[in-house]
């Protein structure tokens, strides 16, 4: 009973003070399964960034003496793959590219997404129409198959695996742009900003993009965990990076032969794409909660 | 009924042309000619001439579709460049086995996905509900080409249980159901499924959820329904949404099938089009990919037959 009646009377204060985007801040670092991932995230992403500084072993450099070490190795903390190169530096290392090529395409998608739902649940009409009919069509595909049509007719390489990857993306955070910005479309204080004399351009930017903002943004994020498994996946086909560069996918992939012979050593490329994916999405379910204040 | 159902079925008509206006393109999309896969390297300006005008290539584009489209509609696809064979017979051998693979995967995910979810629902915020929760997401974050392997790793390298490749003993084309076959059916299955039922898990504890919430439940509570006849009306109402959850699955399983049958070399549709893109052979690519999209459309055109059938509702919206 005096528990209950304490957090009743921290919490009262607390969200009369505090604007939105701070109560949801707030309620993120409360919830220890969303601030756990964040810590994991930001050390993979500081390790990848800082990687030349951190005294690895040369990535690139490779020795047929030393091939497929197992994991604890001295000196090979995570043993070696088939061409006898650290695995350690090469997962490190690897993190670039792969975080590279599966957040980018999200990215991307978020902007050009973005402006057009807006644009289309805003105007309305025939350029609704016209947009929305179009994002339908990329819906007839099943995402996985989309991107891998373009990619292999555009053929292999980062660039078009990004670009492919957008592409799946954009109808999917269109469709979401769209419904939101035709919900808040209606409302009184967008009325009250085209009375007082602002411009369609005026409006969506300064009166709507705030307010549609949020939701898009934790769909957006819900992605980067499909988008990261696709790209590496992408690349795992062999419609991403070329070897010797170390990618997640790509290591995954020439780590296949070596399964008879070190069999972990080969799993743990998959494992970082798995960590990425799973902290993203445990991220994003979080961002989601701490946003539905009404709860 | 039959009013709604052909209203759909005339509205997939402009989706089904714009399908066939994007597996078009993208063999235009294609760096370079598209004969360039076709041509020697040293071939003669001539013969390159020639080829073009052979393949139609010189004509304008809004022509060559509509002549591509025709013979697509009479189920002519084009030759693989690679074997010569028509592309329909290739795809349509090869689609039998990743259909083989979706249902069998749908028959594991979508059991697992609904128990899963329905228990998490009914019993939500439990430590049952925070299993069933973590399975879900863990099953949707999974690489599953990555899952594959590990499951490789352990039931084929480690303990020697189940093969690790290919369809059967007797190779592609010699499928038979006894267990001797059904073996290489495991491993890949089981991989297939983990991404449907993480999804259907997800959605079915929502809708559960969102249902046992309502007032009717209240009212049927009330009335002194045992709790078993309040789970038939929850699930009841879940389903149509869980049926139309669970086609799209299906859909992205045969559509989305080419990391899984790489890893595991099974003969279907999505290493049909690994080989296609590898060689560069791109009637087959075009072929296999408007085959695949065509096969998701009808899906989700039955779905929502389905649907409709189930719930009245959705008819007059």
């Amino acid at each position: 009973m005096s528990a209950m009646s304490d957090t009743a009377l921290q919490a009262v204060p607390a969200t009369k003070a505090r604007g939105y985007w701070a109560t949801v801040g707030r309620r993120i670092r409360r919830d220890k399964v969303s601030m756990a991932c964040a810590i994991i995230l930001v050390l993979i992403f500081a390790s990848a960034l800082l990687a030349p500084w951190l005294h690895l072993a040369d990535p690139y450099q490779g020795s047929m003496i030393r091939r497929l070490r197992h994991i604890g190795t001295p000196g090979y903390p995570l043993g070696t793959d088939e061409l006898g190169r650290d695995m350690l530096a090469r997962l490190i290392y690897g993190g670039r590219l792969s975080l590279v090529i599966g957040i980018l395409p999200v990215i991307f998608a978020f902007v050009i997404g973005t402006s057009l739902g807006l644009v289309a649940g805003y105007v309305g009409g025939k350029l609704n129409t016209a947009i929305m009919r179009t994002v339908d069509v990329f819906y007839a595909f099943p995402s996985v198959l989309l991107a891998i049509a373009i990619s292999g007719a555009l053929g292999a390489g980062i660039t078009n695996s990004i670009v492919s990857l957008t592409i799946v993306f954009v109808p999917q955070i269109t469709r979401v742009a769209e419904s939101v910005t035709t919900g808040v479309r209606n409302m009184d204080f967008v009325e009250a900003a085209r009375a007082s004399g602002a411009g369609p351009f005026t409006i969506m930017r300064v009166h709507m993009l705030g307010n549609v903002l949020g939701p898009i943004f934790v769909y957006a994020t819900g992605l980067i965990s499909v988008s990261m498994i696709l790209a590496a996946g992408l690349s795992f086909l062999g419609l991403g990076t070329k070897p010797p560069e170390p990618e997640w996918g790509l290591m995954l992939n020439t780590l296949r032969t070596a399964i008879y012979v070190n069999p972990w050593v080969a799993a743990l490329p998959g494992a970082m794409i798995f960590a990425v994916s799973i902290c993203f999405n445990l991220l994003s379910d979080g961002m989601r909660s701490a946003m539905d204040i009404r709860n | 009924m039959f009013a709604y159902t052909s209203r759909r079925i005339v509205y997939v008509i402009p989706i089904v042309l714009s399908v066939a206006l994007v597996c078009f393109l993208l063999v235009h999309i294609t760096p370079g000619d598209p004969l360039v896969a076709v041509l020697p390297a040293d071939a003669s300006q001539e013969l390159a001439a020639q080829l073009r005008t052979a393949y139609g290539f010189d004509r304008p584009l809004p022509v060559q579709f509509g002549l591509w489209l025709w013979r697509a509609i009479h189920g002519d696809l084009g030759n693989s460049i690679a074997t010569g064979r028509p592309v329909l017979t290739e795809v349509m051998r090869a689609v039998g086995n990743t259909v083989m693979l979706a249902i069998a995967a749908a028959m594991i995910g979508f059991t697992l996905g609904l128990l899963f979810g329905l228990i998490a629902g009914y019993f939500r915020d439990t430590w049952v509900d925070k299993v069933a929760t973590s399975v879900a997401i863990a099953g949707v974050s999974l690489p599953h080409y990555w899952l594959g392997m590990v499951l490789v790793i352990i039931f084929s390298v480690q303990l020697n249980w189940l093969p690790a490749v290919g369809a059967g003993p007797g190779g592609s084309g010699a499928w038979a159901w006894d267990w001797e076959h059904l073996r290489y059916l495991v491993l890949p299955a089981i991989t297939t499924s983990v991404i449907p039922m993480g999804i259907v898990t997800r959605t079915v504890r929502a809708l559960t959820g969102d249902i046992l919430s309502q007032d009717f439940v209240e009212a049927l509570r009330a009335k002194g329904l045992r709790e078993t006849e309040v789970f038939r009306h929850v699930i009841k109402n879940a389903a149509p949404t869980a049926l139309a959850v669970m086609g799209l699955q299906l859909g992205y399983m045969l559509g989305g099938s080419i990391l899984i049958e790489t890893v595991f070399s099974w003969p279907g549709s999505g290493l049909l089009l690994n080989s296609a893109i590898f060689q560069r052979d791109l009637p087959l690519l075009q072929g296999t990919i408007l085959v695949l999209a065509l096969f998701f459309v009808l899906l989700n055109l039955l779905v929502d037959i389905a649907q409709a059938a189930i719930d009245p509702r959705i008819k007059r919206s």
